[in-house]
């Protein structure tokens, strides 16, 4: 148990190569975040510790740890809800590489976006009206239920089928894939159901809701993978979705 | 490293065994009430056609179900792919079948 009023904080140094653990003293406020408590050490303990942030309010996806061994977004963590005794252990995400400290190489997950069929393909140009959508459609409620995603990589790194599998597309980007085959204005749906098909495609999938469980967003990537799965299945025999 | 055709595979696979299995278990409870030997039921079971296209079909689709099921533990546990992958998928669904194929045949035939 750490002094009254102060925190012990270990924080991960080091790469994806070799690192440790070192520890810091940090003082407690009432109303704290993960983050402030990361930004402390690196303003008053140790300037060299890297680690990223921008918008502080969960907005921008970029300030995912693991704190506690558990994936969170560190801006609209408290401390509270997440230390014991007074300690908290923080590391870079799980599932990626690590540049340095905290900061992890997000390239291997956005590659994912990609090779999900994540990039949107236009049916129209700029000339052309602005394309009539319901809002009360199926399939746009469908995309609605994926689009609030920040990109923050907590459901890759909570994901074990990810760990174990380094070629699975992950939760994240089959959930951008399930919104643009539910999008009527994406112009290559079949190409998206066909990119999720592959040997490390949606099928990978063990339904057990990692992902759905630590989304601070509080999406459900879940459900959108078992919309694909269900698409690509029917699919298979000709039905359309 | 399961593409959608071995997921189709795997999943009809366990469609078909599901109602095999009921059957399977229902025909079992029923036929030991009556305190049958085992040679009582195998003079019913042998020379049957119904019985061993049922058992038959069984034990293709849990050999092919096992396997893909199996290829992907292999694939996660130990980070086996490619042509090894697909060769053990292979093999284990062929050690599976023929052990499945010898207890139907000395069960259904005479
Ligand atoms: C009616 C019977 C059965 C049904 C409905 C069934 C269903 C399923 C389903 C849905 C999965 C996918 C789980 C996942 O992806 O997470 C699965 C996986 C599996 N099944 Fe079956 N199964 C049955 C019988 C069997 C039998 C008899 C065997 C062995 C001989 C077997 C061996 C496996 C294995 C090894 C896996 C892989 C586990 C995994 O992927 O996590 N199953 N089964
Ligand atoms: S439900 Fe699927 S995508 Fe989500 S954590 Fe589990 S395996 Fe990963
Ligand atoms: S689905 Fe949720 S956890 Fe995953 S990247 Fe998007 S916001 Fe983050
Ligand atoms: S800093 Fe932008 S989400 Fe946390």
């Amino acid at each position: 148990m750490a002094d009254n009023g102060q925190l012990e904080v270990s924080v991960w140094r080091g790469d994806s190569g070799s690192g440790r653990f070192e520890s810091f003293r940090v003082p407690a406020e009432d109303n704290q975040t993960v983050l402030d408590v990361v930004s402390w050490i690196q303003q008053n303990l140790a300037g060299d510790l890297a680690y990223r942030f921008a918008c502080r309010v969960g907005m921008c996806g970029s300030c995912a740890m693991t704190v506690n061994g558990t994936p969170r977004w560190t801006c609209r963590t408290h401390v509270k809800k997440v230390a014991r005794n007074n300690r908290l252990t923080i590391a870079p995400l799980a599932n990626l590489p690590v540049i340095r400290d905290l900061a992890t190489d997000m390239d291997p997950f956005f590659a994912r976006w990609i090779g999900a069929g994540g990039r949107f393909v236009p049916q129209r140009t700029r000339d052309d009206p602005v394309a009539p959508v319901r809002p009360d459609s199926p399939g746009r409620q469908a995309a609605d239920a994926g689009i609030e995603c920040i990109n923050c990589g907590v459901c890759h790194a909570a994901c074990d089928t990810v760990a174990a599998s380094p070629d699975y597309l992950g939760p994240a980007p089959l959930q951008r894939a399930w919104t643009l085959v539910n999008d009527e204005r994406h112009g290559a749906r079949g190409a998206v159901l066909a990119a999720v098909s592959g040997a490390g495609g949606c099928h990978n999938c063990h339904s057990m809701g990692n992902c759905t469980a630590h989304c601070p967003k509080e999406l459900d990537p879940l459900r959108a993978i078992a919309g694909l799965k269900r698409a690509t299945f029917l699919g298979a025999f000709g039905k359309e979705i | 490293m399961l593409d959608l055709r071995l997921y189709i595979a795997q999943r009809l696979s366990a469609m078909v065994m599901a109602p095999l299995m009921v059957v399977h278990i229902v025909v079992m409870i029923i036929a030991v009430q009556g305190g049958l030997s085992a040679a009582e039921i195998l003079s019913r079971t042998q020379g049957s056609v119904f019985w061993f296209l049922f058992y038959g079909l069984f034990v293709a689709a849990a050999s092919l179900h096992a396997a893909i099921g199996l290829r992907v533990i292999v694939h996660e546990v130990t980070g086996l792919r490619g042509a090894g992958l697909t060769v053990l998928t292979w093999a284990v669904f062929g050690v599976f079948f023929f052990m499945g194929a010898r207890a139907v045949t000395a069960v259904t035939m005479l």
